[in-house]
């Protein structure tokens, strides 16, 4: 099927996107990489009246540094992600994420902003920037500007803490250098597949022993969550196989994941529990 | 209705297209470049890859207009002056298609990744052409055939230099 008719705006700047955005009707889409939003227009889940391609506006395209963090542009193609030198070096966490969504010709369109705003539970990205406290810079109707944490940003399945009219530009995150291990672990059984679960872990090492641990569940429930029991068993703990098995083994806590044709919630629960287990004997170096 | 300049296979085009119009339909219906399939309607199979600014696309995954202003490569501009590309004879001398359908889409996803990564490995190529899926020949002779154009299309590109 195509999409229904819209009508299409194609901005080549924020200013521009947020004009178009407001004069769109009451119906409007934001398009990033278009990877979700065609398939979902195609099939007509989604009718919108007037799209706003973000595709020309360079300004929010590109990783750079600002002191202590990584500033991450929504329209950041996956592809330019993994081809980034930043994120080679701080970020590698969202690369080894980035490397399984999907394929080479849906990650050359796709963008790190638009996997995030689309917010499906078991997109690769959200549990990522859930670990690493990732900070939302959104743009509201007359350009003023909000921040919004990782842990407020995913509200729901789909929905995110965007308000209509507001445009995602750009999100934060720290810097892992010195001392961080990272591993993002994904199950699932076919090529281009989403996860049945994954696990994001990062861990800091000092002297033998864990200092900091972060731990993203991604499709555990309809946002990402972070493991929090296994973070408190893991911080002050040494590096050992029998501390991070033991930690492992509460990645599940409080978790209601959904039963659905790929998983039960009882097996997804022991999933998150392997996969932690693998994430962070491999974060660690075990 | 909006305006369009493409080059499509090294011609221009000036085109009206409305919006909503698919990359793949336009390319099939407009300039008659059949050689672009459809396989499906969930962005999955990648039968309709092309290169867009030379990097492999889902042509039915991204709108006609976004393609004004580029360079749009399909399976029908990579041939050169009669002679098969190196990799449409490798699929013929290794016999990597059965029914032929998802060939093209595979071609051009086999051309993206020896672009990127000259010289890959068995598991480079299964990932390489991930998004793309063959029901005919469980992939064993599309992957030598991938292998035999990146030996090929390397020792010309060596003799070149
Ligand atoms: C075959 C296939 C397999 C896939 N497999 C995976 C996978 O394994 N893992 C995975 O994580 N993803 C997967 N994806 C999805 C892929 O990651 C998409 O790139 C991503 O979900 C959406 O990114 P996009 O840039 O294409 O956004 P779009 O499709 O353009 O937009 C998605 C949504 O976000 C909104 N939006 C986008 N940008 C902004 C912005 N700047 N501000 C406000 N709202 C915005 C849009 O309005 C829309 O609602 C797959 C997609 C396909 C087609
Ligand atoms: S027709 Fe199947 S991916 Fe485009
Ligand atoms: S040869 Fe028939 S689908 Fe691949």
């Amino acid at each position: 099927m195509i999409p229904a008719s819209f009508a299409y705006a194609r901005p080549t700047t924020v200013d521009e996107a947020l004009q178009a955005i407001a004069a769109g009707g009451d119906d409007v889409k934001i398009m990033a990489g278009g990877q979700s939003l065609i398939p979902v227009m195609r099939l007509r889940l989604a009718a919108p009246e007037t799209v706003v391609d973000l595709t020309k506006v360079a300004e929010l395209r590109g990783v750079r540094e600002d002191g202590d963090s990584l500033v991450i542009g929504a329209m950041t193609t996956h592809t330019d992600i993994l081809r980034d030198p930043l994120i080679a070096q701080y970020g590698k966490l969202i690369a080894e994420a980035t490397e399984t969504v999907a394929d080479p010709a849906v990650r050359h369109r796709g963008t790190f902003g638009g996997a995030l705003a689309h917010a499906d539970p078991a997109g690769d990205l959200p549990a990522v920037a859930l670990a690493l406290d990732a900070e939302f810079v959104i743009a509201g109707p007359g350009g003023a500007r909000r921040s919004v944490p990782a842990s407020a940003f995913f509200v729901d399945y789909l929905t995110t803490a965007l308000d209509e009219g507001e445009l995602l530009l750009e999100v934060r995150v720290p810097k892992l250098g010195e001392g961080w291990g990272v591993r993002y672990e994904k199950f699932n059984r076919v090529a281009q597949a989403w996860s049945i679960v994954a696990v994001a872990a990062a861990v800091r090492m000092e002297g033998g022993r864990i200092a900091e641990a972060r731990i993203g569940l991604t499709n555990m429930g309809s946002t990402p969550l972070r493991a929090t029991a296994t973070e408190q068993a893991l911080v002050g703990a040494d590096v050992s196989l029998e501390t991070v098995t033991a930690a492992a083994a509460q990645a599940a806590e409080g978790t209601e994941p959904s039963s659905d044709l790929n998983a039960q919630a009882d097996y997804r629960q022991h999933l998150a529990r392997v996969l932690t287990g693998r994430a962070v004997r491999a974060a660690t170096g075990l | 209705m909006t305006q369009i300049n493409v080059r499509v296979d090294g011609a221009s085009y000036s085109d009206d297209v409305e919006p909503r119009t698919l990359l793949v339909h336009y390319l099939r219906e407009q300039l008659g470049k059949v050689g672009t399939v459809v396989g499906c309607d969930t962005s999955n199979c990648g039968a309709c890859t092309v290169h867009l600014d030379g990097e492999s696309v889902k042509s039915c995954t991204v709108l006609a207009v976004q393609a004004d202003g580029s360079e749009v490569t399909t399976i029908e501009g990579i041939a050169e002056g009669g002679e098969l590309h190196p990799m449409q004879k490798a699929f013929h001398e290794k016999h990597g298609l059965q029914c032929g359908y998802c060939t093209p889409g595979m071609i051009m996803a086999s051309i993206d990744l020896l672009k990127n990564n000259p010289n890959p490995s068995e598991h480079e190529i299964r990932e390489g052409i991930e998004g793309n899926l063959c029901r005919c020949t469980g992939y064993v002779n599309i992957v030598r055939a991938v292998q035999q154009a990146a030996g090929k299309m390397s020792s010309t590109a060596g003799a070149q230099a």
